[in-house]
């Protein structure tokens, strides 16, 4: 099985790590770009793959050079064995079409030069642009079958095709179980859970952990990168001129007031915790 | 479609192994070893995080220089790796309130000792799981961790494999259960049971921080040497036990072990009779008031005088070290991992022998021969206390004995010159070491009254003040299997199951934060006490599962306390 995964550098919104300015807009550069929260878990599809499988496994992203740390964390957290970076000046701006041509284009690339593919991983939607379209896009330019909201995954080799479990949400959620032939784009969900029942396949797990420590910090000896040039793409189908989608404006949600008041009480003075419950009383009334 | 399953479901049928060993302690880790060296495909399951995650033991191995194999033969810079310190001295204080009487028990403790180390589990288990990983990958098996098997699989009665938590069934060859004391392998077989008390001991240990040259200042000791202490007499209360103090390399080995019948019936607390030992005014020339405990543990000990199984084997499975209840703990002596890693070569030998015979049974009937001929069986169930015991351990027999010790003429008799010459070289003799009753006797009566007829008051100033069990417990680490509890009361009544309140290690009376307490329930005019039962304190020493009645598994793999020291 040869799978390639797909993820995307975002800002690290975590407490303590994002920044904003005074008008509430984010500050890309003082903001660390990590892996795509959501991306782990079609790499954990991908790795699962790998384990009961056997194969290969590369990570590809799409991103300034800087990215290559996302492709790094991919290589340390699941073992990837060779990294894609598609990057260059031409590529940026570009939007969820822009950047699906672009991965399509890589991908295409990758089996013509590299090995064909079985299966594309993708993450359910980015931290930051939320439109959960650059996978299904990309697949779309494939022309491969999709199965999105992936919560399980089994795969029949010997018959080249793959059964899924997917969540579909409505006014209840099912659980439904999908057939596909390979090669297909998968979609993980962020409940996917990898599951090892076989000794075997943890042994595996063991090993490739063991092999990707040994390879260490020299992830850059096993990252390529790909511009525009290298993809054969006309820049007028790229970046911003490539990109229908127009953001005409951002308005900040507007925060909560900084400034509250605050007072110590100390529980044991009877007095003052009399006051707290006469201050309580008037939110007590549960409407 | 008709699609074949690939996740290890039924329709394709077990996974298959040569061999599985079932815990990578010294047990497992040598009957993996061997059976690596035999070229057997060898897969390991531990359920710990890491070997020696769930560990516990006083804290001294030996190497028998009868025994046919040793840990470091079988792996071979172990001393230097994780060995804490040789011990070079061993002495027993016989303790009469402050009078101690000193004996220097080096010659006992050099009998057939190739060496003896200090250890602590955590970092040498782990130790030796990275070196089985290493020779079973070979063999293309290997040691996974954070798997708890927790039965047999069996097929038309016959014991074929083993069922796990994490993992789907899987056959085997040979199975070695070498799973600890609590061992459920054992347990499901019907080879061993958790019924009697006075078949088990219970140890609790303190590993107390010290740095290496205070250690060596302190207990007057070069860089590569060590000392044990070991302590009896009437500082736990009447019960029947002792104190165990061993220096490591920066920390020390303090506990205490007591016959478990005996903890019930006087229904001692464990953690404080730990704190008598850390207490008494002996311990203030080593100890001071800057006294910081680092880890607090619990371990049961089966007494393999009475539990030693003679036959450990059923169709392909083979018991290893405490689950086979290959523990020797008589008088002062006490060995359980050196017979673990014999036991474990053994059997691994005996597969190896008996590997192309299409009986299942015979490497278990290799292994029991083995053990027998290699000595094993005979220091873990010595002939001389089977026959001594018949008297010495009846309760008349030892009403007169202690009468007479206690009398005047007794008193005096152990006091006299000649005695106190003797003794000391009766406690230097494995033969009547061996032949020391297991009643009060050997572990109160006569003790203190060597004390108190030749020692020497001690009036050192104790400064210690060993933390509550609240803060002991705070400072363990449990990654806590919210809403699946692994050991169920049966008997919630006080009858059934009130001895766990006292007796276990984490429990206490008046004690909320423990594992079992006692609550008086009012019902329809009538008042009742119930025990009641939280397991995220529980330290996996099994204590419960013979003292009350109870269900008892281990944690999930990877639940549970984590051992940091061991």
């Amino acid at each position: 099985m040869r799978s390639v995964v797909l993820t995307k550098g975002v800002p690290d919104f975590s407490e303590g790590a994002v920044s904003f300015n005074e008008e509430g807009h984010l500050e890309r550069g003082k903001t660390p770009t990590v892996m795509n929260p959501n991306d782990r878990f079609a790499l954990e599809a991908a790795l699962q793959t790998r384990v009961r499988h056997g194969g290969h496994v590369s990570a590809m992203s799409m991103g300034p050079p800087g990215y290559a740390s996302v492709l790094e964390e991919a290589m340390a957290d699941i073992y990837a064995d060779d990294l894609y970076l598609l990057s260059d000046r031409e590529l940026a701006a570009s939007d969820t079409w822009a950047t699906a041509i672009t991965l399509c284009s890589a991908i295409e690339k990758y089996e013509r030069e590299v090995a064909p593919v079985d299966l594309v991983f993708a993450g359910f939607k980015t931290a930051d642009g939320e439109t959960g379209q650059t996978g299904p896009q990309t697949c779309w330019g494939l022309e491969w079958p999709i199965v999105t909201h992936v919560l399980a995954l089994d795969i029949d080799p010997d018959e080249g095709r793959l059964r899924a479990k997917r969540l579909v949400e409505g006014d209840v959620d099912e659980i439904e179980t999908v057939e596909a032939p390979l090669p297909c784009v998968v979609v993980a969900d962020p409940e996917f859970a990898p599951t090892y029942r076989k000794a075997s396949h943890r042994l595996e797990h063991k090993r490739l952990r063991a092999e990707t420590e040994a390879r260490g910090e020299e992830y850059e000896d096993h990252l390529t990168t790909w511009d525009h040039v290298d993809l054969n793409l006309d820049s007028e189908y790229i970046g911003l001129d490539g990109s229908p989608t127009i953001v005409s404006s951002v308005d900040p949600i507007p925060k909560a007031p900084a400034e509250r008041e605050a007072t110590m009480v100390d529980p044991d003075d009877g007095e003052a915790m009399e006051s707290v419950f006469e201050e309580l009383t008037a939110f007590a009334g549960g409407d | 479609m008709a699609m074949r399953r690939t996740d290890g479901g039924a329709e394709e049928g077990y996974e298959h192994y040569e061999a599985i060993v079932v815990g990578c302690g010294p047990g497992g880790a040598a009957a993996a070893s061997r059976l690596a060296d035999h070229g057997v495909e060898t897969l390991v399951l531990e359920r710990g995080v890491e070997a020696g995650s769930k560990n516990v033991s006083g804290g001294l191995i030996y190497a028998e220089e009868s025994a046919p194999y040793t840990i470091d033969d079988l792996f071979p810079g172990m001393r230097e790796a994780v060995g804490e310190r040789p011990i070079t001295d061993y002495y027993i204080h016989n303790i009469a309130g402050k009078k101690v009487k000193t004996y220097d028990l080096t010659r006992l403790h050099e009998h057939d000792t190739d060496w003896c180390d200090a250890v602590l589990r955590r970092r040498m288990d782990a130790w030796l799981e990275a070196r089985v990983h290493e020779k079973t990958s070979e063999t293309g098996g290997g040691v996974l961790t954070g798997v708890r098997v927790n039965g047999l699989l069996r097929e038309n009665g016959e014991i074929v494999g083993v069922t796990c938590d994490e993992l789907d069934p899987i056959t085997a060859d040979l199975i070695v259960a070498a799973d600890g004391v609590n061992s459920e392998l054992a347990r499901d077989a019907g080879l061993m049971d958790w019924e009697e008390p006075d078949e088990w001991f219970q140890g609790v240990k303190a590993v107390v921080e010290m740095d290496g040259e205070r250690i060596e200042d302190r207990f007057a000791i070069g860089a590569d040497e060590g000392v044990a202490h070991l302590f009896s007499g009437d500082l736990f209360e009447g019960v029947r036990g002792g104190g165990f103090l061993y220096t490591n390399a920066d920390t020390l080995s303090i506990g205490t072990v007591f016959h478990l019948d005996s903890l019930v019936e006087e229904r001692a607390e464990p953690h404080e009779l730990l704190d008598a030992l850390l207490t008494h005014p002996l311990l203030a020339q080593w100890l001071g008031e800057e006294y910081r405990e680092l880890e607090y543990s619990a371990k049961l000990v089966p007494d393999s005088k009475k539990v030693a199984h003679r036959e450990p084997y059923r169709d392909r499975l083979v018991l290893v070290g405490d689950a086979a209840g290959q523990m020797q703990a008589q008088g002062p002596i006490i060995k359980g991992m050196n017979h673990a890693v014999t036991a474990g070569a053994l059997a691994a030998d005996a597969f190896a022998r008996t590997r192309r015979d299409a009986d299942t049974e015979s490497a278990g009937r290799a292994y029991t021969s083995m053990l027998e001929e290699s000595g094993t069986m005979g220091k873990l169930r010595p002939r001389r206390y089977e026959y001594t015991s018949v008297v010495s351990e009846r309760p008349l027999v030892t009403r007169v004995v202690e009468g007479v010790l206690n009398s005047p003429v007794g008193g005096v008799a152990v006091g006299n010159p000649l005695a106190k010459r003797l003794l000391g070289r009766a406690y230097n003799s494995p033969l009547l070491v061996g032949m020391l009753p297991d009643t009060e006797t050997g572990y109160v009566t006569l003790p203190s009254v060597i004390g108190e007829k030749l020692g020497r008051t001690v009036h050192w100033e104790n400064e210690v003040e060993p933390p509550a069990l609240v803060d002991r417990i705070g400072e363990l680490t449990y990654d806590t299997d919210v809403g699946n509890p692994h050991i169920r009361l049966r008997d919630e009544s006080y009858a059934a199951s009130g001895a766990a309140v006292t007796a276990c290690p984490v429990s206490a009376e008046d004690f909320g934060g423990g594992c079992y307490r006692a609550e008086t329930v009012k019902t329809n005019g009538t008042e009742e006490t119930l025990v009641s039962l939280d397991t995220q304190p529980c330290v996996e020493c099994g204590t419960c599962a013979i003292v009350a009645d109870t269900e008892w598994e281990h944690p999930r793999g990877g639940k549970g306390v984590e051992f940091r020291q061991g």
